[in-house]
């Protein structure tokens, strides 16, 4: 287990090389004079050219490359307009909003998703299970934004139960909690019932039966064990999407996470902000992997003695 | 001896898309306190439906029992409600099933299996059943059933896994065994060796057992009796001495004669090829199923089904032309 971790850790500065370089590139590519726009639409020239030197970007692109590259490792992430100065801080405060709202989302999906799919697997063919599925596939079909503006002009705007958008206690994680889970809910539900359905042809139901156990029994006892191995993977494997769904959720409902910046970010062309919002991102995404597989090892025993 | 187990003109129904027909037709053979029945058929005879009927674990919606009665200890199993058939099933009646590969949960671990079962019929708590199943497994020859207890199954040979599944279908000591070809995934050495512990078990237990095989030799081996399976029904039924000196019915005739040695040890053979193929269930010509393959038949075996009825003494065989006894 030890030498796995070492492994799959010893992989993610790999990763975020490359996904540096490429960003460098890109925004390097972008048209535009970057000191200018640093500077502001009523710099002079002189203090354009001031600009230039300071942040270096009259060097060579190699040298450039190298300094953003080696300012990364110290947590140097450059300069951000919006921050006038190094974003990081200011990424790192949001992380814990995002954080909580996909940790809500996934304890919602497992809550929800996993017994919608057992029940209707259960009761395949039957009300339950066209009831069930029916919800999978219009939740499915709903982009999450509409249904967040759904749920707003719903829950907070005529009933008034929730607030409809800022971080003010529990309440305020409701709306888009709902809104970012609904698709991971239909689509773990969706697989969940697959996988019962198959699971319940096999041959140790029929054992656990011939002990004498009752299709309830056998159901729970035996078959959710041997569910929750591709159901972890895929809950696991959505999770980091979920980061990318929290951009527009985030945004549409207020919430101060890290999505809701990458917005601002973007409109007011924050270039260093962006690139440092999206190496945490996909930072994030590798160790949430990562934690899938030794979760997956830790429901897979043939996994964990291989 | 009155049989324990005895079932009466017991048919399994299949309704697939296309078709409804029956798998088991009309069945009726009963088996005493320390007898092994064995029952032999080519493929497709109808012996797992027969098993699975006998649990009341036909596969759903698909298999249903038609018509019959299967009566154990003064209930009939197929009128019984499920839960007194929870109280029976892996406790007064143990099943052993063909594929030890697939037949255990790969995520459990094989001890708390068994002891699952013991558990649940016999209340015993998580550390006399695990005691108890320590002793099984010791029953069963699992070396160093301490440490084995906690194997997961795919840690476990073939072998040693349906020593598992023996350990589990004996725990409770049944008072009926099934078991639906105990050995057939299992290479020779195995078998053998399985066998042995299967018998010495189940003798030991005094389980009325049915023993169902493809394996003549297995049936020389092991069997009290034989019941012969052709197209869902029995076609022949006598001890198993009777039945390897002097066969009645020609399915069991050909079945033994391309056979010469069929007792001697070692020698495990499947059923032979006998000419031409089983017709299909759902088209069964309306005389004798075996009719289209047989030697012997006449023109009445083309329209009128023969009865399974004594033709000696213990001796029960469905044939209009039965093969004579001196043969
Ligand atoms: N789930 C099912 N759906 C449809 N038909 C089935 C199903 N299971 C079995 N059958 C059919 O029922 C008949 C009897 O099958 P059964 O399994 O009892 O045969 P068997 O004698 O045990 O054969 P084998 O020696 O191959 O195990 C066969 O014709 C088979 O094709
Ligand atoms: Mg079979």
């Amino acid at each position: 287990m030890i030498g796995f971790l070492a492994r799959r850790f010893a992989t993610i500065p790999l990763v975020v090389l490359g996904v540096v370089t490429i960003l460098f590139i890109i925004f390097k590519s972008v048209p535009g004079d970057e000191a200018a726009f640093v500077a502001g639409a009523t710099a002079t020239q002189s203090e354009i050219e001031a600009v230039r030197v300071q942040l270096g970007l009259d060097r060579p692109l190699v040298e450039q490359y190298a300094r953003h590259v080696s300012g990364l490792v110290v947590g140097d992430f450059g300069y951000s307009t919006t921050f006038r100065g190094n974003p990081l801080p200011h990424i790192i405060s949001r992380l814990p909003a995002t954080l909580a709202l996909a940790a809500a989302a996934i304890g919602l999906t497992i809550l929800i998703g996993i017994p919608a799919g057992v029940v209707a697997a259960a009761y395949r063919n039957r009300l339950p299970d066209y009831l069930i599925s029916l919800s999978v596939v219009g939740l499915l079909a709903i982009p999450n934004f509409w249904l967040g503006m759904l749920l707003i002009a719903w829950l907070s705007v005529d009933l008034g139960l929730l607030p409809s958008f800022g971080a003010s206690g529990p309440a305020s994680l409701v709306i888009p909690t709902l809104a970012l889970a609904a698709r991971l809910i239909a689509l773990v539900a969706r697989m969940t019932r697959g996988v019962v359905i198959e699971e319940l042809r096999k041959d140790y139901v029929r054992t656990a039966r011939a002990k004498g156990l009752s299709k309830g029994l056998a159901l729970r006892r035996h078959v959710l064990r041997n569910v929750m191995i591709p159901t972890v993977t895929v809950i696991g494997l959505q999770a980091g999407y979920l980061l990318g769904g929290s951009v527009v959720v985030e945004r549409l409902c207020a919430w101060p996470g890290i999505g809701d910046l990458l917005l601002t970010a973007v409109s007011v062309r924050d270039y260093t902000l962006v690139q440092g919002i999206v190496m945490i991102f996909v930072v994030s995404f590798l160790v949430i992997n990562i934690a899938v597989e030794v979760l997956y090892r830790f429901v897979n025993p043939r996994l964990r003695y291989a | 001896m009155k049989p324990l187990l005895s079932i009466e003109g017991l048919t399994v129904e299949l309704s697939t898309r296309d078709r409804t027909f029956e798998a088991v037709s009309d069945l009726t053979f009963g088996v005493s306190r320390n007898e092994v029945l064995a029952l032999v058929g080519e493929s497709g005879s109808g012996k797992s439906m027969t098993a699975m009927a006998i649990m009341r674990l036909l596969p759903e919606p698909v298999a249903e029992i038609a018509s019959g009665r299967i009566m154990f200890d003064g209930i009939d199993l197929a009128s019984a409600g499920e839960a007194s058939l929870r109280g029976i099933r892996g406790n007064r009646i143990g099943l052993i099933f063909q594929e030890p590969m697939t037949s255990l949960n790969p995520s459990i671990r094989v001890g708390p299996q068994v002891a699952e079962v013991l558990r649940l019929h016999k209340g015993l708590d998580a550390d006399a059943a695990r005691h108890r199943v320590e002793e099984l497994f010791e029953q069963v020859r699992i070396p160093d059933p301490r440490r084995r207890y906690d194997d997961y199954p795919h840690q476990m040979s073939g072998g040693m896994r349906q020593r598992v599944v023996i350990a589990l279908a004996l725990a409770c000591d049944p008072d009926v065994l099934i078991a639906d070809e105990p050995t057939t995934a299992l290479d020779v050495t195995t078998q053998a060796q399985i066998l042995e512990t299967f018998r010495d078990l189940q003798a030991s237990v005094g389980a009325a057992t049915i023993l169902i095989t493809h394996d003549l030799a297995v049936v020389a081996e092991t069997a009290d009796r034989v019941a012969v399976m052709y197209a869902g029904r029995i076609v022949e039924e006598t001890t198993t001495e009777r039945l390897f000196a002097a066969p009645r019915h020609p399915y069991t005739h050909g079945l033994l004669g391309s056979i010469p040695h069929v007792a001697e040890a070692g020698a495990r053979e499947r059923l032979p090829e006998i000419e031409g193929t089983v017709p299909a269930l759902w088209a069964l010509p309306p005389g004798c199923a075996f009719a289209p393959r047989c030697p012997r038949a006449g023109e009445r075996c083309a329209t009128e089904r023969p009865p399974l009825a004594d033709i000696e003494p213990g001796h029960r065989a469905a044939c209009w032309y039965p093969v004579e006894a001196a043969a």
